[in-house]
């Protein structure tokens, strides 16, 4: 029974870390860009949340909302130039955002954490036979699988999403074609702040003491799944944020009290583990990156 | 050579590669409803011309005007809306999305959606493997159906001028002739043409005049009627 409490724990986590990694994943596909800055997105979202804490929940999912989609699409703006830069340009300027959004942060929130007391009563277990489950677990899961299938849906059936998937195959060919390069940019920016703006919600939930770097050290962890996934593909991208958010759970669940410094230290073993044995992604079927090395 | 009713007009175009230059100012026209072929060897500047006009490189000098409107400082989309369609070298048809999808993608490059059904049967009927093959992926088809599908996906966003950028390349002999007979019903329905084809033989016998053109210059014109004469057909594909 233990371990099925373990599996269930390690799918909502995944399932928040898949979210991150697909916002991730979007902007990679029709830019190219590993965003490192995602991070800032969810912190601004949470302190959104702490600012709000006063208000309605609404409102202050609302504000929350509107803050990350909003800082989502300045920092599409912000690298509107970089189109054509090379891929090592483009890295450095997202350390520099990301750096500089959490210094912002510093300055206005200070280095002490911050709560935001949002849904509480999402923390309340809930008894499944044998197992005591959180709310916020079931959420989670919940929320991941309507927003990745949601994701999904919008990219197979609609016209917009028709027009990021040849953008991310083919740009020069996609802008032969008249798909206009910034609405899709612009949209996968949007559909990235959606998308970091709900695992904000869903963090927040679990894990409400917000500082600076409250979203930088999340999103490292999914940094690294999206690449363990596949890097090129929206899918491997997002399952391999799942597959690292799962196996962050089991680790911290399986791994010893006085152990548990060294889950990092484990994760990324197992990373270098995977990356040795498949360097082109656990999730991919190309042999591209074999071809490479 | 300047024609009466020109659709397509270059003015002295030249493009530069960090500094090197592709094309050294060329000019020509094509006339509304007509074909101009554009051969030569290799690195003669054929495919830059044709990605300067679509926006996709910016000319170190010159004009490159549509209708008596210049293109140039335009974007590739606002192009593309503008009537313009390159259906480009070795086809970058989307391997992964279905043929309809691909073909979907070329309406984007419509001004407006109205007759976008009719255009889509249109294309279909001259290209079968549009209708037929529409549920597969595109890279499933064979080089010869990949091309149908390429023009097929230009001809969709309603083209003024439709350029072409070596239609025969990689393709089997019947398959070009295929090719060339789509391009031909294309033509009747007053499609203005723009066709570079390093099969020298096949754009000249075809178009009403073709360029030869060789280290970014232009350096000769021939007609159908040079199709069958040696010396000028070897000028074509050397480009001297």
């Amino acid at each position: 029974m233990d371990a099925l409490q373990t599996i269930i724990d390690a799918i909502a986590l995944g399932s928040v870390y898949a979210l991150v990694a697909m916002g991730i994943g979007l902007v990679f596909g029709v830019m190219r860009l590993v965003n490192f800055a995602h991070g800032e997105l969810i912190t601004f979202g949470a302190y959104a949340l702490v600012l709000t804490n006063h208000l309605p929940l609404v409102v202050g999912i609302v504000v929350c909302f509107a803050t990350v989609i909003g800082l989502s699409l300045a920092m599409e703006v912000a690298y509107r130039p970089l189109r054509t830069s090379p891929p090592t340009t483009m890295l450095v300027t997202t350390f520099a955002v990301s750096f500089l959004l959490q210094a912002v942060a510093l300055l206005a929130f200070g280095a002490r954490g911050q709560n935001a007391n949002v849904l509480e009563k999402l923390n309340t277990a809930v008894s499944i036979g044998d197992l005591r489950v959180r709310w916020v677990t079931l959420v989670s899961i919940a929320v991941g699988a309507v927003l990745l299938s949601g994701t999904a849906l919008i990219l197979r059936r609609t016209d917009i999403g028709l027009q990021m998937r040849a953008a991310a195959m083919d740009f020069r060919t996609a802008q032969l074609l008249g798909v206009r390069a910034t609405t899709v940019i612009r949209f996968a920016f949007v559909l990235a702040g959606v998308l970091a703006a709900c695992a904000t919600v869903l963090l927040v939930v679990s894990r409400p003491l917000v500082t600076p770097g409250y979203g930088f050290q999340l999103v490292i962890p999914a940094l690294v799944g999206v690449v363990v996934g596949g890097l090129d593909r929206l899918t491997s991208a997002t399952l391999g944020g799942f597959a690292v958010g799962f196996a962050a759970s089991v680790l911290g669940d399986v791994l010893p009290a006085d152990g548990r410094v060294f889950l990092d230290t484990a994760l990324f073993l197992l990373v270098i583990v995977v990356l040795l044995v498949r360097p082109g992604g656990l999730f991919t079927r190309s042999r591209a990156a074999w071809e490479r090395v | 050579m300047f024609v009466a009713d020109a659709m397509l007009e270059i003015r002295g175009l030249e493009i530069r590669y960090a500094g090197v230059p592709a094309v050294r100012g060329i000019s020509f026209e094509v006339g509304r409803g007509e074909v101009v072929g554009l051969v030569g060897p290799n690195g003669a500047g054929k495919s830059s011309t044709l990605l300067a006009i679509m926006g996709m490189v910016e000319p170190h000098a010159g004009d490159v005007l549509v209708d008596g409107r210049s293109l140039v400082g335009s974007s590739t989309e606002e192009i593309v809306r503008g009537g313009v369609s390159l259906v480009p070298e070795g086809r970058r048809i989307f391997p992964e999305l279905t043929v309809d999808e691909n073909l979907r993608l070329g309406l984007q490059g419509r001004r407006s959606r109205d007759g976008a059904e009719e255009d889509v049967e249109q294309a279909a009927a001259l290209f079968p493997v549009v209708r037929e093959a529409r549920d597969r992926p595109a890279g499933v088809l064979s080089g010869g159906q990949q091309q149908h599908l390429a023009i097929a996906r230009s001809l969709v966003a309603q083209p003024s001028v439709l350029l072409l950028d070596e239609p025969s390349l990689g393709l089997a002999p019947k398959v070009v002739e295929d090719v060339f007979a789509a391009l031909a019903e294309i033509r009747g329905r007053g499609v203005t043409i723009l066709l570079v084809e390093q099969r020298a033989q096949f754009a000249v016998g075809f178009a009403d005049r073709t360029h030869v053109l060789a280290n970014g210059q232009l350096r000769l014109t021939l007609t159908p009627a040079d199709a069958g004469d040696t010396d000028k057909m070897a000028a074509a594909y050397f480009g001297h």
